[in-house]
């Protein structure tokens, strides 16, 4: 599903919505996340507002984790494992193939917004690897041919 | 009449085409005109069937694996009756694999539907929920003081004392926190538990609730984990709707109700104290101690926290009695660990056997050795924060003073096999890295010392001034590991120094002599 356009007015409302709970900052974020593909700067004053807190406040929990974008990643979003069991299966050549296959590094996104390689720390797949998520599901038993696929496939 | 079909819905298994099969299986029966229900049950755990797909005959389920989409047309005529077919295994429990472990908190996974609150019941669910409220709190506590059992995410602290301590605990407002960010590489007990048996870490929760004197409950999962996340929301409501969550739970005058919380990819949350502050809506920094998230925990309330797999015990703990759970194991470590296999494995998967098998056994004789068949040179056991262990020390049994013994530790129960082609200095520099990355900043050790950890591991790995640089980073080590706040700068020296200890030619130690100290 394709992230909207940052709109203030939905974003209020999806703050409004889950912004009763218990330590309601993280699943206010997620939404927003979900919804824009982002948490963009301008949504922090708006939460920060909501919440009663300060911005630096906001400011400060978007950018201690690591799933929070400050901008919309690539159309297609290809996470490679890169944790000790993925290693012990060949992770890094696996890796090094996907990376080679797209022209950009762990952590980039291609200059045509198509895609974007991202690193991550275990997916609990840890006798099925080397482990992917692509836009969210499961892959496991990659090799190097195999990881160049899915980059190759993740560029229509 | 109607075929059972079981196709695993597990992470593991979907990663290599479970939802696939599942669907081919589904078009296949309606081309077959055969009436076929498909069940997405856990896994077994043997990760190498996956997909093991199974079908329930009048001589008990049948399995076959690998199976994949390809594989299902030809298949299909064999696999609706049970018959012959090369990818034919037989019935699972008959597997060594299986066969030979003890599971107690994996009864079910695997065999259940994991959607469906009559089939728990039917494989002995709630009993220990029912027992429990027959005791009522304080006798809760002294069944599980009475199991031995021990915090299962690492620390492997008397479960029994926490559950005492909070609920000796005065206050209006109570909670207990599951604490499912099972982040270490190597692991995914939590995930499997979460997925194929839901129910039991509800049940485990609600018993843990009763005790304590807790009305509500946080499930904290990690965002890597959507399936798990997906099938726990499926049960909390299931629960809800029955009446096990929320007012009167049970038909009781406890009430008790429970929420999922997503993290954020963040590993020190992992960390009990940066979990609580991460679902207070901060950032996962941890927090000194005292005061214990037992006294003043989650919005400074007196808090029952553990792991997955420990509140997962509790029901058989309660429902077969605290001296069925405490005649497995050996020393101060009692009962059973689901152990993980993982890495370069022949059978990897998921081993719960009771504390005492060598950790020779748990690779060579269950684990079957490496999958690429070249030769073990190191084992990594607790995750990112455990040692490395050389072949030399197989010997070691699993419990957790005998890893301590060896300056390591059995953490939440990881084994990753590592074949001859590891470069162990490379697999130092990225415990420190992985630290540096993590670290959430809270105390310089961590902070800055895993920078630096990595600098110096550079400069080892160059030659520059080798002598020198090993004895700061022995230093390093030291002062992380007794000056840092949390297990995450505490423990990254363990796996550095054991590879440098077990493994000194991955450091240069062929080009210059270490210095004499």
């Amino acid at each position: 599903m394709a992230p909207e356009p940052w709109n203030p007015e939905a974003a209020r409302r999806t703050i409004l919505s889950s912004s009763g709970a218990e330590g309601a900052l993280l699943p206010i974020l997620h939404a927003l996340q979900r919804q824009f593909g982002c948490v963009p700067n301008a949504a922090v004053p708006l939460v920060a507002e909501a919440l009663n807190l300060s911005r630096a406040d906001v400011h400060g929990v978007v950018t201690f984790y690591h799933d929070f974008r400050r901008v919309p990643a690539g159309e297609r979003v290809v996470k490679l494992c890169q944790a000790e069991a993925c290693q012990a299966r060949g992770g890094r050549a696996s890796t090094a193939a996907a990376e080679a296959r797209a022209g950009i590094k762990l952590g980039q996104t291609t200059a045509d917004g198509r895609l974007t390689l991202e690193p991550v720390y275990c997916l609990g797949l840890c006798a099925s690897g080397p482990a992917a998520l692509v836009d969210g599901r499961p892959v496991g038993r990659l090799d190097p041919v195999k990881a160049g696929e899915l980059v190759e496939g993740a560029r229509p | 009449m109607s075929v059972r079909v079981f196709v695993p819905g597990d992470m593991a298994a979907v990663a290599v085409g479970a939802d696939q099969v599942a669907a081919a299986i589904a078009a296949e029966a309606r081309r077959l005109g055969r009436e076929v229900e498909i069940v997405r049950n856990g896994s077994r755990g043997i990760f190498e069937l996956e997909p093991l797909v199974e079908v329930e005959t009048a001589a008990g389920r049948i399995g076959y694996g690998p199976v994949y989409a390809e594989d299902v047309a030809g298949l299909t005529a064999s696999l609706f009756d049970g018959a012959d077919h090369p990818k034919r295994v037989g019935r699972p429990e008959e597997l060594p694999f299986l066969k030979r472990q003890t599971r107690l908190t994996f009864a079910r996974c695997g065999i259940v539907d994991p959607g469906s609150l009559e089939d728990y019941r039917a494989h002995g669910g709630w009993k220990g929920l029912e027992r429990a409220l027959e005791l009522g709190p304080e006798k809760i506590v002294d069944a599980v003081k009475a199991s031995g059992l021990r915090g299962r995410g690492g620390a492997g602290f008397p479960t029994g004392i926490k559950w005492d301590t909070v609920r000796r605990a005065a206050g209006p407002r109570k909670y207990v926190v599951c604490n499912a960010d099972e982040g270490d590489s190597g692991t995914f007990a939590d995930r499997m538990i979460m997925e194929g048996d839901p129910f039991l870490l509800i049940e485990g929760m609600v018993i843990a609730g009763i005790a304590v004197g807790a009305t509500r409950g946080y499930v904290y999962v990690r965002s890597e984990y959507p399936l798990a996340i997906a099938a726990l929301e499926r049960a909390i409501e299931a629960c809800r709707h029955a009446g096990l969550l929320g007012q009167g739970v049970a038909g009781s005058a406890h009430a008790f109700d429970l929420e999922v919380r997503e993290g954020a990819g963040a590993y020190v949350c992992g960390e009990e104290t940066a979990l609580l502050d991460s679902i207070e809506g901060k950032r996962g920094q941890v927090r000194a101690k005292p005061p214990l998230p037992a006294h003043a925990g989650l919005f400074g309330r007196p808090t029952l926290i553990n792991n997955v797999l420990s509140l997962a015990a509790v029901p058989f703990i309660l429902a077969e009695g605290a001296d069925a759970y405490r005649d497995y194991g050996m020393g101060r470590s009692r009962g059973t660990m689901p152990i993980q296999l993982a890495g370069d494995i022949r059978n990897g998967g998921l081993f719960e056997t009771a504390f005492g098998v060598t950790l020779g056994e748990l690779v060579e004789d269950i684990g079957g050795g490496t999958l690429s068949g070249l030769a073990v040179r190191a084992v990594q056991v607790g995750g990112p924060l455990g040692a490395y262990f050389p072949p030399g020390l197989f010997d070691t049994p699993f419990d957790y003073e005998a890893f301590a013994a060896r300056d390591g530790l059995i953490g939440h129960g990881g084994v990753v096999v590592f074949n001859e082609t590891v470069d162990m200095a490379e697999q130092a520099r990225f415990a420190m890295e992985f630290c540096a990355v993590e670290s959430c900043g809270k105390c310089t050790p961590c902070r800055i010392g895993s920078v630096r950890g990595v600098e110096t591991i550079d400069k080892i790995a160059a030659g520059l001034d080798r002598g020198p640089n090993l004895t700061l980073l022995t230093e390093l080590c030291d002062t992380m590991k007794f000056g840092s706040l949390c297990a995450l700068g505490g423990f990254t020296p363990y796996p550095v120094m054991s590879a440098l200890t077990h493994f000194p030619e991955d450091f240069g130690a062929a080009r210059a002599p270490v210095p004499a100290e």
